[in-house]
């Protein structure tokens, strides 16, 4: 199920040679508990890595630390296709946040606000309106642009969120749950629309789902956590582990302690 | 002074005529300079949920004074607006730091504030009736020197505004995001508070503590109900927030009855109106 990378590298012996995330050994420990331990990940561009676990696994945490929104041990490095070590730069569409329902805030000015310092409440320069539009009809979103955030379905949003991840185009998506309060419809957009994004754009896709269905179809790699890796690999492999099972259905409560 | 008085003296009013009530005429181009600045403001206070931490800095404003009394400064604004910045990065501070929701945590910092207050101005069986000004303001007492105040800070807001409004709105709406791209949401949060705060402190003594709030909340909340992004909300804000500050002064000016009411009393006309007129929006 690898995906043919981008960089002609060696595909199947671990490491293709291309672009990677590699997480070595991190750890989250907040106060007295410990949120994440000894997690290891290895990512490479072009593919797209499902992230699932139960709730409270450390999900959003494991992101966090990416983002480096919170202090965390062990390593997270990107290297390029040469060898090279770079801060990449991180798209993020976090759990669908909430907007004010009568916020006169239309997606236009939530997008120029986080690309552009032109202040929005000055009349639109024709560039700033294009750029816009340019960067929703990625996400087939180009009608969407003038609606009231407030008023968009949450399809819709999710859509404009990731949108406004992909300017500027990063080297690392990440989604969190993005299929919570999507319809089926909209779920298979939505990853048709990550399927055709990280074969245009050279980048790796790490989404968190609590939706198994769409993983064998679109996941080049599934990651089973539970404040750490209980097992990862090809979706079919990890879905039919013993660990899967162990982790959502017999021994619900009883995994690692937390 | 000179210029605005010539230029006012072309209005059709009985006070308007050359010479005659400095005073209003004072009062009017304070007006001019104040409501934009209310307007401004209001639509973010309006946005970020904040329309009762700006009370509760009108109370802190208020404690500020008596504490520059207590002290004997000739102008106690120089103790009220240090102290209002104080409480604002305060109350921002604790907002992110605790799972409160922000009007407990409003609640707690006004009435302590307040009681603060009270408690110095009261010190010593003194009387309070000498801070009654404070609470209905009176915008007829304004000096030319104090309306060039204003209209610093105006301009002061103006470049806060062009500078990080786009970053002070993505933190208030969006603070993931603002997050994710490093783009010290505190700092800017921060900023906000501390806006509102030096304009809330120096207003009230023409405006009133009691009123103040209102033109911080109202404007923004009529502009809301019919605007659908922020240039309509911003321009509608601004707007009736300039018209019912020039409505509301000549209309206490015949009436004789303080300003800073009347002024409100339009704004919640315009809401009602604004509210009933509010077109279905997409």
């Amino acid at each position: 199920m690898t995906h043919p990378n981008l960089h002609g590298g060696r595909p199947g012996d671990g490491c293709t040679g291309a672009c990677c995330l590699k997480i070595s050994d991190l750890s989250v420990t907040i106060g007295e508990s410990t949120i994440l331990h000894d997690v290891n990940l290895h990512l490479h561009c072009g593919e797209i890595c499902a992230l699932i676990g139960p709730n409270g696994a450390g999900k959003s945490t494991l992101f966090r630390a990416i983002l480096g929104q919170i202090p965390h041990g062990g390593s997270i490095t990107f290297e390029l296709a040469g060898g090279t070590h770079i801060g990449p730069r991180i798209g993020y569409v976090p759990q669908t946040p909430t907007f004010g329902p009568g916020d006169p805030v239309s997606v236009f000015d939530l997008f120029s606000v986080s690309v552009s310092r032109y202040p929005v409440f000055l009349p639109t320069p024709k560039a700033l309106r294009h750029r816009v539009e340019h960067c929703l009809e990625r996400v087939h979103g180009e009608a969407l642009i003038d609606k009231r955030v407030g008023a968009l379905s949450g399809g819709e949003l999710q859509r404009v969120l990731l949108a406004m991840a992909l300017e500027p185009l990063p080297r690392i998506l990440i989604l969190d749950e993005p299929m919570s309060g999507v319809d089926i419809e909209g779920m298979k957009l939505l990853m048709d629309m990550l399927d055709d994004i990280r074969s245009h754009y050279d980048l790796s896709i790490l989404i968190s789902t609590h939706d198994f269905s769409m993983l064998e179809r679109y996941a080049d790699k599934v990651l089973l956590l539970k404040h750490t890796v209980l097992r990862s690999g090809p979706p079919d492999v990890v879905l039919s582990s013993p660990e899967f099972n162990a982790a959502f259905h017999l021994n619900e409560g009883r995994g690692p302690v937390s | 002074m000179n210029l605005w008085y010539t230029l006012v003296s072309v209005l059709p009013f009985s006070w308007a005529e050359p010479g005659a009530m400095l005073f209003m005429k004072n009062a009017l181009l304070a007006v001019i300079v104040i409501s934009p600045l209310y307007g401004l403001m209001s639509t973010m206070v309006v946005t970020s949920r904040m329309s009762f931490f700006s009370d509760a800095l009108g109370h802190s404003a208020f404690t500020g004074i008596a504490i520059g009394t207590l002290c004997g400064l000739i102008d106690p604004l120089w103790a009220a607006v240090p102290l209002a910045a104080v409480i604002a990065i305060l109350f921002t501070v604790v907002r992110r730091r605790s799972n409160m929701a922000s009007d407990t945590i409003i609640g707690v910092f006004s009435s302590a504030m307040v009681a603060l207050g009270i408690f110095i101005a009261t010190m010593g069986g003194q009387s309070f009736t000498k801070f009654n000004s404070l609470l209905i303001g009176d915008i007829l007492s304004i000096a030319p020197k104090q309306i060039a105040l204003l209209a610093v800070i105006l301009l002061l807001v103006v470049l806060v505004w062009l500078g990080a409004y786009n970053r002070i709105l993505l933190a208030s709406v969006y603070p993931v995001l603002a997050d994710s791209r490093d783009f010290h949401t505190f700092r800017y949060d921060a900023l906000f508070s501390v806006a509102v705060a030096v304009v809330v402190t120096v207003s009230m003594t023409w405006v009133g503590l009691l009123v103040i709030n209102s033109l911080l909340v109202l404007p923004a909340a009529a502009a809301r109900c019919v605007s659908r992004n922020v240039r309509q909300y911003h321009l509608s804000s601004v707007l009736y927030s300039l018209v019912c500050g020039i409505a509301g002064l000549l209309t206490s000016y015949y009436i004789g009855s303080s300003a800073g009411a009347c002024i409100t009393l339009f704004l919640a006309v315009v809401f009602i109106l604004s509210f009933c007129l509010r077109r279905k929006r997409q």
